[in-house]
């Protein structure tokens, strides 16, 4: 399991700079083939996404004379993102994508920094069955049917809580973060309590100032995750105006279905068939928030904030 | 409140003397209590709460009348279930494709953790995890749009395919091909992010140990065969253990996505059919209790791939303390 711990434990990969003098020299044969794998492989990720930014900036004729996706570069086109951007289902939904992802990831955070300082005093009071709680999660899902009529019963079908609050609290980073808090020295938190700091205060000013750079991925995975959440709004909201981009994207993009209101120049019939401009542009804001984001999370992997841990 | 304690304690029985010492830390620690409650109470509604509906799988239940007056059919649920081909469909299926991604998909992240620990140079190494980790942050239905554009009807390859005057050869719809779909899928977006705890692993073999083998006259693929791949055994047994726990979801959104296209008698796994069963067909109870089933084989084989892991020697998931 992927388990996010002190940056000390930083060294990950390989240590060395060079060959060492016992290594015997690869033959040119073994060097190219290296060569070509590596190559292989940064292009079967970046090609694809290199095709669709591409596509979705070409104007019609340049897509037109390709027959197709766009692969080299042919003229400049805003028409698409203009069309999406300017009011009806795509712009609605980015709007409640990007809601629900603030206000999930915050309301996230908060409960999982609260209940991981909580559960991180080793004598505190019931803090094990807590605990326990809290694990057996991982063992046990509750199931499709049995969540959905709950969520049913609570009357949040076809409501924004029901994106967020079946999901809100991830065992895994709730239990990460708490091992986290355990490891910092105790004798500071034992001192400001003898000042007489109340528990919120400590975790307030020494706790989490201490633990900026876990808490920050923390709030990072969960803000990817709403961000490309995609099951509960699937199975929770009928009302399509109240989707969030990622059903937009497979509605509109994946199935290539025309979504009533989709753009501005919409008919009554059932909105325009979109363009492949359109729908490249779709897949575009969809994964953008995350490539401006992964630098972050990214900095933080090589910093060795998350190391592969074999324990979770 | 300490000359309290201390007063109890020296007068009062032991039993007593326990209840006085948790009284007393409960009123020390109430604030960390508090603090813990909102996620125990998401957890609660949200995890807790649906485990106690699963009883629905044992009634005949009418989302009219509710779970608390639907009335107990026993095991009929089960039994209608284990006398439905589709269902049986969909379980082949889902094994199958857990079957075929243990030995096709199961070991791309080993590889490629050995192939990025053997690159010299840092700068290289560094470029390209933070390609292959990218994807892992992708949705499903990001992944396979993109799939989809580039090897679809209308993609990239086969308008390629076309202008050449090749056959054009559609995946995206091909059930006899799906298994393929589905692994190539699952290695583009996460076989990247696998990698790293075989990277972790990798970085804590002492480097003396290859030195060591070398002048002993071992060569680079004895060197990795006695040297590097000992080192792997934990985290390989750990994870085919977390692996053959979960032989039954092989991934929802996945299936889900392109059942459209490819038709349930290829696509169809227990997730997907628990939920057409019962969220599109709103038979609850019958849904339930295919997922039931689904959790409950799924706990005994995780609780049984560790005891073998015991066996073995391994640590397993959990210890045995």
């Amino acid at each position: 399991m992927t388990v996010v711990s002190e940056p000390t434990a930083a060294r990950r990969g390989p240590r060395r700079a060079g060959r060492a003098a016992w290594e015997e020299e690869p033959g040119p044969l073994g060097k190219a083939a290296k060569a070509v794998l590596v190559a292989a492989i940064a292009l079967a990720v970046l090609f694809p996404l290199y095709v669709v930014v591409l596509t979705s900036l070409s104007p019609q004729e340049a897509i037109t004379r390709a027959g197709g996706l766009v692969l080299v570069p042919d003229g400049l086109s805003l028409a698409a993102y203009q069309e999406i951007l300017s009011g009806g289902v795509v712009t609605r939904s980015v709007l409640v994508s990007t809601g629900v992802t603030l206000v999930g990831t915050l309301f996230s955070t908060t409960l999982t920094i609260l209940a991981a300082y909580g559960l991180s005093r080793r004598d505190s009071y019931a803090h094990r069955p807590l605990l326990f709680l809290v694990l057996l999660t991982f063992l046990f899902g509750p199931g499709l049917i049995p969540t959905y009529l709950t969520v049913q019963a609570f009357g949040l079908l076809d409501s924004y809580a029901s994106l967020i609050l079946p999901t809100a609290v991830a065992a895994f980073n709730l239990i990460v973060l708490r091992s986290f808090f355990m490891n910092i020295p105790q004798e500071i938190m034992d001192s400001a309590r003898i000042d007489g700091a109340s528990e919120f205060r400590i975790l307030g000013t020494i706790v989490l100032p201490l633990s900026k750079a876990v808490t920050a991925v923390i709030a990072l995975f969960y803000g990817v995750g709403y961000w490309n959440a995609f099951f509960n709004a699937f199975l929770f909201l009928d009302d399509n105006r109240k989707w969030p981009l990622q059903l937009i994207l497979r509605t509109y993009v994946l199935e290539g279905i025309p979504i009533p209101g989709a753009g501005p120049t919409d008919t009554v019939a059932g909105g325009p068939v979109p363009t492949l401009a359109v729908k490249m542009a779709v897949v575009v804001i969809a994964v953008l928030p995350v490539l401006l984001v992964y630098p972050f999370v990214q900095k933080h992997f090589t910093k060795g904030v998350i190391i592969g841990a074999v324990k979770g | 409140m300490d000359s309290d304690t201390t007063a109890t304690r020296s007068s009062a029985s032991p039993r007593e003397r326990r209840r006085a010492d948790r009284r007393r830390r409960l009123r020390r620690d109430w604030p960390l209590l508090l603090m813990t409650a909102p996620a125990i109470l998401v957890l609660g509604a949200f995890h807790y709460l649906p485990l106690l509906g699963n009883v629905i799988a044992f009634q005949d239940y009418s989302p009219f009348v509710g779970i608390l007056n639907s009335p107990f059919v026993g095991f009929d649920n089960f039994q209608r279930l284990f006398g439905d081909p589709a269902f049986w469909n969909a379980t082949l299926n889902t094994l199958y494709i857990t079957a075929f991604q243990l030995v096709f998909y199961f070991p791309v992240p080993i590889l490629l953790a050995l192939l990025v620990n053997s690159l010299l140079s840092a700068r290289i190494r560094l470029f390209i995890q933070s390609v292959v980790y990218l994807p892992h942050f992708f949705s499903w239905v990001l992944v396979i749009t993109l799939f989809q554009q580039m090897l679809g009807g209308a993609g990239a390859l086969n308008t390629f395919l076309r202008q050449q005057g090749l056959t054009p050869f559609d995946v995206m719809t091909n059930p006899d091909t799906f298994v393929l779909l589905v692994t190539a899928e699952g290695i583009w977006k996460d076989a990247g992010w696998g990698m790293i705890i075989f990277l972790a692993a990798l970085s804590t073999v002492n480097q003396n140990l290859y030195e060591a083998a070398a002048v002993d006259g071992a060569g680079r693929w004895r060197r990795m065969w006695h040297v590097t791949l000992p080192a792997l055994v934990p985290v390989i047994v750990l994870l085919l253990i977390m692996r053959l726990g979960d032989a039954l979801s092989v991934g929802f959104e996945q299936f889900l996505l392109q059942r459209g296209a490819v038709g349930a008698d290829a696509s169809e796994v227990l997730d997907t059919y628990v939920y057409y069963e019962g969220v599109v067909n709103g038979d609850f109870a019958y849904a339930g209790a295919a997922g039931l089933f689904k959790g409950v084989v799924g706990l005994l084989l995780v609780l049984g791939a560790n005891k073998v892991a015991h066996l073995l020697g391994e640590e397993g998931v959990y210890s045995r303390r």
